[in-house]
């Protein structure tokens, strides 16, 4: 595209996958054609294989030692940072979101917004789950008895197809929030928001692993994360094919992942509350003797 | 030095058993459609106890209607307040028939009375205790100002801890205003039944607690009826996975209770006879037929001779045989079919190159039995090491540091419990925080109570039971968004 007024030919950007920190192209070196919401060529996003996704595992593991085990004080600066990196860059999302969604710059806006500030509502709530979830139990003898929510481990969420950022962030922000590491295969047809998101990620201080962004088809990857033994949840909030969620359930009981299947027609814009955050947290309970 | 006792048996006299038992449901005791029918065993004697009705899908569709029409009739409308007092009611009616039932489910499961008496029975009066007070208080646990129940609750339990997980069942259910139909396992259906005579002498509405006696089969068909909201199961890693299978795709709630294969780790500053002591509770409770089972111990190198020594010494003194006698320690394996599994996984063991080492224990002639047995020399490769025994079998294995005692407690697709001995505080503490499962006991082993959540990591479950975190099964979650 040249700009009118300048004549100057603009500088396209290559769109990759957002794995452990770096943003490697498909191993498959497949692409696929991404249009905007009329119908004009976008760019050709990676189409990440079942490969890519199990790298993104991989990384994900790995992620999950050091981000389970920051201090929830950490976690939400880290968090807030996010908030601070998408605010520098909101025209770039807000146009990003307006090429892939359609409708109204305003309406794009108040999507961005909401994004940015989502991110500032889960960075406030690291250092609260535990209080809120957990508990000191009055047990009926001479123990000390706490118990206290952990993160599940790695979890893997298809992310909503139409609300292609605010979808997005919320099905990662309440898995990384209280130390998940999650693996989001973006929107397939409006993945371009997605991989700004990375960009902001990589510039705040997210270590490498924690959030990685997969484009593609889900129903290709999907099957193979379900089934993957190093995985401990799942997230179908963006399969829109009832067939395939159900069977990615099934397949999901094979290592007992927690499931979650957020309602169709999910409002993206309303107010969290606290159930995204307990479908990926289990309840440790520890008991110790008290004695002189 | 050996002790001598004279028998001490408890008196069966306090329970009176029928002959033939029928389904709980509405309120009354009914035949099953088909007729059909199986015998409870007392596995210490292979004495059949009581005839009890097999429920089939007409059973189950006849169950699951009486519960539907109470939850929208009465016990959902009801108010908490009274609730509560009818839970209350409940809780006290186990107090006053605890012998009654101590001794009933020791004839059934053929754990000792001293267990069920002082362990099980007193747990599940707690349990509804516990659970009563919430019923009007739900407002508070932190589920939105006003939770809603979910309906109408399928539950399967096991036969490990028969009246106890009924209580883990019911009792949170009912608080939350939800109505259930519970199948007990079948070769540990009686103190259910006598359970539902409790809640008939509670006047509990009728259809509020509906009681299903049969196998597999009849669970099967209870998880799978439409009419369901609910299911809440405790059993085996498989059967559990199966029920995820085929709830897959529908709206019904689903937590899972499942097994274990819990480290309990030793340090070398742990104080010797109190781990051991913990070690032996922690694998021999029950004889071990405990999901949350301490079946690997993990010690460390410089003192596993000595521990496995004392180990050693402190089992030839345990005392197993009639279950009822109340110096009797280890009881009768619950059924034969649990025994050869016991068996098969015991001699596979053996194949694999562990060293076994057994109690000098005499066996009686009838009834089914297992001795206190255990496995040194074995490595994270064998199936001791790996796989679920739920008897009393415990496998040793070494390690030399903290780290390398987090890695091999964590190598397991399980992650329901794990113990820690040491005197060192900071250690607990840090290694509580490493070991991936939902129940972590530090210098004490087996503890439970309705306050304290209890549940699993990874495959042995989802879900807690107990505690304000175990409310959340039983109510409507908040708006998912």
């Amino acid at each position: 595209m040249t700009d009118d007024a300048t004549g100057r030919l603009d500088v396209r950007k290559t769109y990759k996958l957002f794995v452990g920190g770096a943003f490697p192209r498909s191993e498959s070196g497949r692409t696929y054609e991404v249009t905007a919401a009329d119908g004009t060529f976008l760019a050709n996003a990676a189409k990440a294989s079942r490969k890519d996704a199990r790298d993104a595992v991989l990384a994900a593991r790995k992620g999950f030692g050091a981000w389970s085990a920051a201090t929830a004080y950490n976690r939400g600066q880290v968090l807030y940072r996010i908030a601070e990196v998408m605010e520098g860059r909101r025209a770039q999302f807000i146009a990003d979101v307006l090429a892939a969604e359609g409708g109204t710059a305003a309406s794009a806006a108040s999507q961005v917004d909401a994004a940015i500030d989502r991110w500032v509502w889960y960075a406030g709530w690291t250092d609260k789950i535990a209080q809120v979830l957990g508990s000191a139990n009055p047990v009926a003898g001479p123990y000390f008895n706490f118990s206290i929510p952990e993160p599940t481990g790695v979890v893997v969420a298809v992310a909503p197809q139409d609300s292609s950022l605010l979808g997005l962030i919320s099905v990662i922000g309440p898995a990384v929030v209280s130390g998940n590491a999650v693996i989001v295969i973006a929107s397939t047809e409006r993945p371009l928001p997605a991989i700004t998101l990375t960009e902001a990620l990589a510039t705040s201080d997210v270590p490498g692993g924690v959030i990685n962004v997969l484009t593609g088809d889900p129903a290709e990857m999907m099957p193979w994360l379900a089934t993957h033994a190093d995985v401990n949840a799942i997230d179908l909030a963006g399969i829109t094919d009832p067939e395939l969620a159900v069977s990615l359930e099934r397949e999901a009981a094979g290592t007992v992942k927690r499931v979650r299947r957020p309602a169709a027609g999910m409002d993206w814009s309303a107010e969290p509350d606290l159930s995204p955050i307990r479908a990926f947290v289990e309840t440790k309970t520890v008991w110790h003797p008290m004695g002189a | 030095m050996t002790f001598e006792y004279a028998p001490a048996p408890e008196s069966r006299s306090v329970v009176s058993i029928a002959s033939r038992y029928g389904l709980f449901i509405d309120g009354t005791f009914v035949d099953s459609s088909s007729g059909s029918t199986f015998t409870t065993i007392n596995p210490a004697t292979e004495e059949v106890l009581a005839e009890v009705a097999e429920a089939g899908t007409d059973d189950v569709e006849r169950a699951v209607q009486a519960a539907r029409r109470a939850y929208t009739e009465v016990w959902g409308p009801m108010s908490g307040r009274d609730r509560a007092k009818y839970l209350f009611r409940i809780a006290r009616l186990i107090q006053e028939r605890s012998r009654e039932l101590a001794v009933l489910e020791t004839l059934d499961n053929g754990k000792p009375i001293r267990e069920s008496r002082d362990v099980d029975v007193p747990l599940v009066a707690a349990h509804f205790f516990y659970h009563a007070g919430w019923a009007d208080k739900l407002g508070h646990a932190g589920y939105g100002p006003a939770p809603k129940p979910i309906g109408v609750a399928a539950q399967v339990i096991p036969w490990n801890f028969p009246l106890l997980m009924l209580a883990w069942k019911v009792a949170p259910a009912l608080a939350c205003g939800n109505t259930v139909v519970l199948k007990p396992a079948e070769t540990t259906p009686l103190t259910a039944l006598l359970f539902a005579e409790i809640c008939q002498q509670a006047d509990l509405p009728p259809g509020v607690v509906n009681i299903l006696t049969g196998a597999g089969e009849t669970g099967r068909a209870l998880v799978e009826n439409p009419g369901i909201d609910k299911v809440a199961f405790t059993g085996s890693t498989e059967v559990g996975k199966s029920i995820m299978r085929s709830l897959a795709g529908t709206d019904k709630r689903l937590t899972l209770e499942l097994g274990g294969k819990a480290a309990n780790i030793v340090f070398d500053d742990a104080p010797v006879d109190e781990a051991v002591e913990g070690v032996v509770n922690g694998i021999y409770f029950n004889q071990g037929h405990v999901c949350c089972a301490g079946s690997r111990l993990l010690v460390q190198e410089s003192i596993a001779d000595e521990i496995v020594e004392a180990l050693k010494r402190r089992l030839s003194t345990l005392r197993l045989g009639d279950p009822l006698d109340k110096n009797t320690d280890i009881g009768a394996i619950n059924s034969a079919e649990q025994l050869s599994r016991i068996t098969a996984l015991v001699s596979s063991g053996e194949a694999e190159g562990a060293e076994r080492w057994s109690a000098p224990c005499t066996l009686p002639d009838r009834g089914w039995w297992f001795p206190p047995t255990v496995f040194t020399g074995v490595t994270q490769a064998h199936r001791i090491a790996r796989e679920e025994i739920f008897g009393p079998v415990l496998s040793v294995l070494t390690f030399r540091t903290p780290d390398e005692a987090v890695e091999k407690a964590n190598n397991t697709p399980y992650g329901l419990s794990a113990g820690i001995w040491t005197e060192k505080g900071s250690r607990i503490l840090w290694m509580a925080e490493r070991l991936r499962a939902g129940v972590i006991w530090a210098n004490t082993f087996n503890r439970f109570d309705p306050t304290s959540p209890f549940g699993g990591y990874k495959e042995s479950g989802f879900g807690r039971e107990g505690g304000i975190q175990g409310l959340g099964a039983y109510l409507t979650t908040e708006v998912t968004r």
